[in-house]
């Protein structure tokens, strides 16, 4: 264990964090012509090596690829199809992959949306300076767009600010289930996203054309690629473990020298209140999402008399792959084999990526606005968990959300507390924009029980700027005694356990913990020497805290643990409903208090935990099935057996934890 | 031993192409002789051409010949005397730039750019382009001069450590040495950028303590004895045209370092007309070789772009590569028989068979050793009779993408003539500015239209668009059936036919490059170039990057005006081709340009490597880029070569520690 450097301290101190002003774009919206704006001129900055490209010819480059022609000759020979039937197959992959971006529909959208917007939101703001930036990255290097994603809006809002700031407008990696909605998949397509299929695992043609395609666009600086680093949307408002897939695609015309570097920009989208709110919290309660229809869309009409506070997006600095890989990637590796044949990328590649990957996220996170609201989340919940059946005193539960304000700050969070407001008014018009969640009433809060999900999600915006602490505070809380040494094991050990829960960049368990000490010391909670770790007379107001931010997480995985330990084996389809049964079970005798435990989101994180930990075995297995037509196929299915050894070394810790 | 242009600084670079000499461009245009009876006539015109624009230097050193070597009389002289490289290399020769003393590029008192001297075409004659070209390109001025020291100071070198032993017993032997300040100066360098910068501001670091003119193999045997047994370091110096630090005297070598200049082995030993081979002696200049050979109507066919002042010897130990490969392949294609004297004895093969299954080829430990191992003394050369007919040309491309998927496309089809080289847009524009002075309005009014029709008539994007220079070479008939099939693969590429001209132009920017580096260095700025060979699908990613790194670099590293980064491809083979980088800045407001320079150069060099480039196509290693030969050649390989050192010279007698 590395005692902490001056040096490192520097890089970690919160408030060196220089961000950018805002600006509302919604204001000229509202004081100009929407159909002037949607007709305004056009003429975005684009990639100084460019050479022009219609759709068409793009497809022909794909189809003609040496990369392509390759894998096609290779399937071709394993299914005894001719290469042009082969290519046929994957001149329909591409069709109904490929991006129509055209600026007509753009136009259009420009025009709706911003009737939309005026109508949901109070102000979408965005940082200029960021998108300054982007425009000076468009021209100099091929882009990669990467916002964060907690709606559907995000896609719609990105290409809307980019046409708002005269950028270019990006081809964007959507979902297949878009492609569902008939009109309204057709009218993304030509807004400029492309559709990819959800699981395509086994399908080298499929994966081949893909990649293909993706590079192809960002090679030739046709269009900046945008596509969401987590994969999905986040339906816990916390960052999802990224994704490695698309990275590792738009990273490797680098690599191999096609280009001379990427820009890869991390986006933060941050709503003050999420379109999906309820849908989410249902869907984590396991009330199946509702298939995307056109006719869905037109039902959430609805939504359109809500109000949904303000965005904000922020576009972060441009990371250089080249600055990335330097001193990381031998480059050479790749000289060997001619760069058409696709190759599995060997693992300093993929834990290359990985760490970029997870850089990438932190930096969303770090640039990710955080209003009141979510600190309120914080203090409301801690108050139900702790049977407070009462409510809260609105003069307390201000007092608490200032106190949580002024430590947030202090751990560097991106925080838009109007602070030449009273807080008082502040608490009541956050709450009164989330009163679908809260009530106010004779000055008391009640809580209602499916809603407590919803502001779990709100809290967990913040979460990002707590959890180093408050796995330190939780390590400190449970250690037997005051010596660094085991704190930093405590603390190594929850960090571990949580690895699939928050993001948590792999192996840098040391960096972490001297951040979580600083923050710590900084703020006067703690003093650490040499040899130990003491909680100071101030210092345990915010230790409490800290450990109950943890506190929900760890129950939950304790509680996860305890199912499983009773269950032999069984099927991951048969795994949710049971451990959610077992779940309920437990709330109702008292036994648990965090109702957050119920989040579908959480059980598959701790299942993916134990997983890893080898607490638990994945085992695959066949199973013959018959279909309609009589025949035999093979399908796997998987099966868990579960050896959970309750003296397993790996484990054991997280039981006495709790 | 560069086929390529050696660029601004390149260590072998000038070449001799006689059309770029005065009376050679006759040549060219006398390809337009009709019948085949004209070959005779046409070969004789040649011949005398070539004699005669060799102009010899005046005094002609003509006590070459040691008494002992003259004893030899089974060895028989063929050639004639005259030569180019006397003892005293200072006496024609810069001793702090390239090339000869007499020719160099100044501005004149109006301000224009000159090339002085008369031994070149472009002698005596004024290049309006060049001073924009220099203003706008590097922003540099003709008022911020940086001269450079002009005389050496001889109380700044160090005096020398003289192994006294060795002294008496080699003055014994009669072979002449000298300890003379000048002509160790002389030897302690080859043209890298570093090294000529410091002679320029007068800095002289450790440089060899004795000087020995060899006159024939059995001298250097006897020197090589003599140094076993006194233990004294022997460094090898044959034309001093090293752009890899090889010649730089390895600052903590204590023993006494003793220089072994070849250059008075400079023999034709005999041609053997039978088997079209010569035997040589490794000391000769390619420019004196050829003129040799052409006496007798032959020719090697090997033009490095040094060829002027390199030597076979030092083509032997680089592994170097000629312009004209395509037709004469290589130097290691061109070889049949070398001889080399090692601590060890004499190594050589037993008989000249075209082709050997032996194990693995002994010559192969030479070629590239780099005097590390010995010195090579004689080599037998595979000669062929002179081309009948030799034609230049010019291709222009709308771009550099068409340019190369148009070699890739000749290299596929095996017909590249004898050379091919494709300049980008920066080194087009450069060949732009260094067009002479024109002599008729009716001349420049043809280059205004040409210019029009390709610019504008054919849309060709002026900051966008390259050319391919071509030289064709062998029987009148199939070199004109050859252009053809060449011009047509170019058409298919958008490449429009550009005139001999422009094709001989770019031939000549070859040699004067070097020149123009020295002017440069007047006017702050500081310059360079080296190769690399790269397969084919990765030649234009190689260039954009290296390009791109040495420009961000450049701004990285504090330079305060653009550089000049740009790239050709001088060499094609059938899975590859060799690309030659030039890269050059305005240093002023630098406090340590030359650390900048050799931080940019090896960003660019691992840029090279990252993507997929090799270390060096024909350049060498030297000291300067040992540092990366494990990556290149495996840690087994190193310590395969490392095993023969310790086998060959266990005490490094030869010990300019060069390539391990």
């Amino acid at each position: 264990f590395q005692p902490v450097t001056r040096v490192v301290l520097l890089i970690f101190n919160p408030m060196l964090k220089k961000r950018d002003d805002f600006e509302d774009i919604l204001e000229e919206r509202r004081n100009s012509s929407d159909l002037r704006y949607a007709l305004k001129c056009y003429t975005p900055v684009l990639y100084k090596g460019l050479t022009p490209c219609k759709v068409s010819e793009l497809k022909q480059m794909v189809l003609q690829s040496d990369q392509l022609g390759y894998v096609i000759t290779q399937v071709s020979k394993e299914k005894g199809m001719t290469t042009d039937e082969v290519t046929g197959d994957a001149a329909a992959i591409l069709e109904e992959m490929a991006q129509r971006l055209q600026l007509s529909t753009v136009r259009f959208f420009a025009f709706t949306l911003s009737k939309v917007f005026k109508t949901l939101f109070r102000s979408i703001c965005v940082n200029e300076e960021g998108l300054q930036r982007l425009q000076q990255a468009i021209h100099n290097h091929p882009v990669v767009l990467l916002p964060s994603h907690r709606s559907y809006m995000d896609f719609l809002l990105m290409s809307y600010i980019l046409y708002t700031y005269d950028l270019a407008l990006p081809v964007i990696a959507a979902g297949m289930d878009f492609m569902g909605m008939k009109v309204v998949g057709e009218m993304l397509r030509m807004s400029g996203a492309f559709f990819i299929r959800r699981s395509f695992g086994g399908d080298k043609l499929y994966w081949a054309v893909f990649s293909e395609y993706v590079k192809i666009m960002l090679k030739n600086g046709y269009a900046p690629v945008e596509f969401f680093l987590e994969g999905t949307r986040s339906r816990t408002a916390k960052s999802l473990t990224p994704k490695l897939g698309l990275l590792n695609i738009v990273m490797d015309p680098f690599l191999k020298g096609e280009v001379f570097d990427i820009s890869l920009v991390p986006v933060s989208i941050s709503y003050e209140r999420t379109l999906e709110e309820a849908l989410y919290a249902r869907e984590l309660l396991g009330v199946p999402k509702p298939k995307e229809s056109t006719s869905g869309l037109f039902k959430a009409r609805k939504i359109l008399s809500e109000d949904y506070g303000s965005i904000h997006v922020y576009f972060g600095q441009p990371v250089s792959v080249r600055s990335l890989a330097e001193s990381r990637v031998n480059r050479s590796q790749f000289n060997l084999i001619p760069r058409h044949i696709p190759t599995r990328p060997s693992e300093e590649i993929l834990s290359f990526v990985n760490d970029s990957a997870y850089r990438l996220v932190r930096a969303q996170e770090e640039n990710m606005v955080l209003k009141p609201w979510v600190l309120l989340a914080f203090v409301l919940l801690q108050k139900q968990a702790a049977e407070d059946k009462q409510g809260t005193a609105l003069d307390e539960f201000t007092e608490q959300a200032v106190w949580l304000r002024d430590l947030s700050r202090h751990y560097g969070a991106f925080l838009h507390w109007p602070d030449h407001i009273p807080p008082s008014e502040v608490v009541s018009s956050s709450l009164s924009l989330h009163r679908g969640l809260v009530r106010i009433s004779e000055g008391r809060l009640l809580n209602q029980a499916v809603v407590i999900l919803s502001c779990v999600s709100y809290r967990n915006q913040a979460l990002n700027v707590f959890i180093r602490p408050a796995l330190l505070a939780s390590a400190i809380h449970t250690a037997a005694s005051n010596r660094k040494q085991e704190i930093y094991n405590g603390f190594s050990f929850l960090r571990n356990m949580f690895s699939n829960e928050f993001i948590l960049c792999p192996g840098a368990t040391v960096q972490d913990f001297e951040e979580a000490c600083y923050l710590l010391v900084k703020t006067g909670a703690l003093q650490i020497n040499q040899q130990e770790v003491l909680i100071t007379e101030r210092g345990h107001r915010t230790l409490a805290f800290l450990t109950s931010v943890l506190d929900p997480f760890l129950q939950g995985y304790q509680v996860v643990c305890r199912f499983l330990c009773e269950e032999d084996c069984l099927t991951e389809k048969q795994f949710i409903p049971a451990v959610r049964k077992f779940i309920i079970k437990h709330l109702l005798t008292g036994r648990l208090r965090y109702i957050e435990v119920l989040s579908s989101d959480l059980q598959k994180n701790a299942l993916a935990a134990l997983i890893r930990l080898g607490a638990v075995q994945k085992i695959k297995g066949y199973v013959e099935n018959q279909n309609l037509y009589g025949q035999n196929k093979v399908e796997t299915t998987k099966l868990f057996s579960f050896t959970l050894f309750i003296s397993s070394k790996n484990i054991l810790p997280l039981l006495s934890v709790i | 031993m560069c086929h390529t242009f050696p660029a601004l600084t390149s260590d072998r670079s000038s070449r001799i192409c006689s059309l770029l000499y005065k009376h050679g461009s006759s040549m060219a245009s006398n390809s337009s002789g009709s019948d085949s009876s004209d070959r005779q006539r046409i070969a004789q015109q040649r011949l005398s051409v070539i004699a005669g624009h060799l102009q010899r230097p005046v005094e002609g050193n003509s006590g070459i010949l040691a008494a002992e070597c003259k004893a030899q009389g089974d060895k028989l002289d063929v050639s004639s005397e005259r030569r180019t490289v006397p003892r005293r290399r200072q006496e024609i020769m810069k001793w702090n730039g390239w090339g000869y003393s007499d020719s160099k590029f100044l501005y004149n008192k109006k301000g224009q750019a000159e090339f002085t001297g008369k031994r070149y075409r472009l002698s005596g004659m004024i290049i309006p382009g060049l001073r924009e070209w220099m203003e706008s390109t590097f922003g540099a001025n003709l008022q911020h001069k940086t001269p450079a020291a002009p005389i050496l100071n001889s109380s700044a070198v160090q005096p020398p450590t003289l192994n006294e032993a060795f002294l008496k017993e080699l003055k014994s032997t009669g072979i002449p040495f000298s300890h003379d300040a000048e002509d160790r100066v002389f030897r302690s360098h080859g043209h890298c950028l570093h090294e000529i910068f410091a002679l320029r501001e007068g800095k002289i670091g450790r440089v060899p303590d004795l000087v020995v003119w060899p006159n024939c193999h059995n001298d250097v045997v006897k020197i090589v004895e003599l140094a076993c047994k006194h233990n004294v370091c022997l460094m090898p110096y044959g034309g001093g045209t090293s752009v890899s630090s090889a010649l730089e005297c390895p600052p903590e070598e204590t023993r006494s370092i003793v220089s072994l200049d070849t250059s008075q082995m400079n023999r034709i030993l005999w041609i053997d007309e039978k088997n079209l081979t010569a035997h040589v002696e490794a000391g000769i200049v390619g420019q004196d070789l050829e003129r040799l050979l052409n006496e007798s109507g032959y020719c090697t066919g090997h033009e490095p772009d040094s060829m002027e002042f390199s030597s076979l010897g030092g083509w032997v130990a680089t592994r170097a590569s000629g312009m004209k490969k395509n037709i004469y392949g290589n130097i290691e294609d061109l070889v049949v028989h070398i001889k080399m004297v090692t601590p060890q004895g004499v190594i050589e093969k037993s008989c000249q068979g075209p082709r050997m299954s032996t194990g693995p080829d002994v010559h192969h430990f030479i070629m590239g050793s780099e005097g590390t191992l010995g010195v090579v003394t004689e080599v037998t050369m595979k000669i062929r009779p002179m081309p009948e007919y030799q034609k230049y040309g010019s291709v222009v491309f709308p771009n550099f993408e068409m340019g190369v998927a148009c070699l890739r496309e000749v290299a596929r089809q095996r017909c590249a003539p004898a050379s091919i080289r494709l300049m980008d847009n920066e080194q087009f524009k450069f060949g732009h500015a260094l067009k002479p002075q024109v002599s008729s309005i009716f001349t420049s009014f043809l280059d205004g239209l040409k210019k029009f029709y390709i610019t504008k008539f054919k849309g060709f994007d002026p900051n966008r668009l390259c050319v391919a220079t071509l030289l064709f070479e062998g029987d009148r008939e199939k070199v004109l059936q050859h252009e053809k099939q060449v011009y047509d693969i170019a058409a298919k590429f958008g490449g429009l036919a550009a005139g001999e001209d422009n094709g001989q132009r770019g031939y000549m920017l070859t040699f004067v490059i070097a020149y123009l580096r020295d002017l440069g260095m007047d006017y702050y700025v500081i310059g360079e170039s080296f190769e690399t060979s790269v397969p084919w699908d990765r030649v234009l990613d190689i260039c954009r990057n290296v390009k791109a790194r040495i420009v961000r670099e450049c701004k990285d590293k504090g330079v305060q005006f653009p550089p000049l980064s740009t790239c050709r491809v001088t060499q094609t083979y059938d899975a590859g081709a060799c690309v030659y980088f030039y890269f050059a800045f305005n240093y002023r407001g630098l406090s340590d340009p030359v650390h900048v320079y050799e931080q940019v150069e090896h960003a660019a060099r691992e840029e090279i490597l990252a993507n997929g480039g090799s270390l060096s196509h024909h350049h060498g290693v030297g000291k300067l880029r040992k540092e990366w030969m494990r990556e290149t050649i495996s840690s087994v390989g190193m310590g395969m070569l490392r095993s023969v050192k310790d086998y060959v010279d266990p005490n490094n007698i030869f010990g300019n520690r060069n390539l391990l």
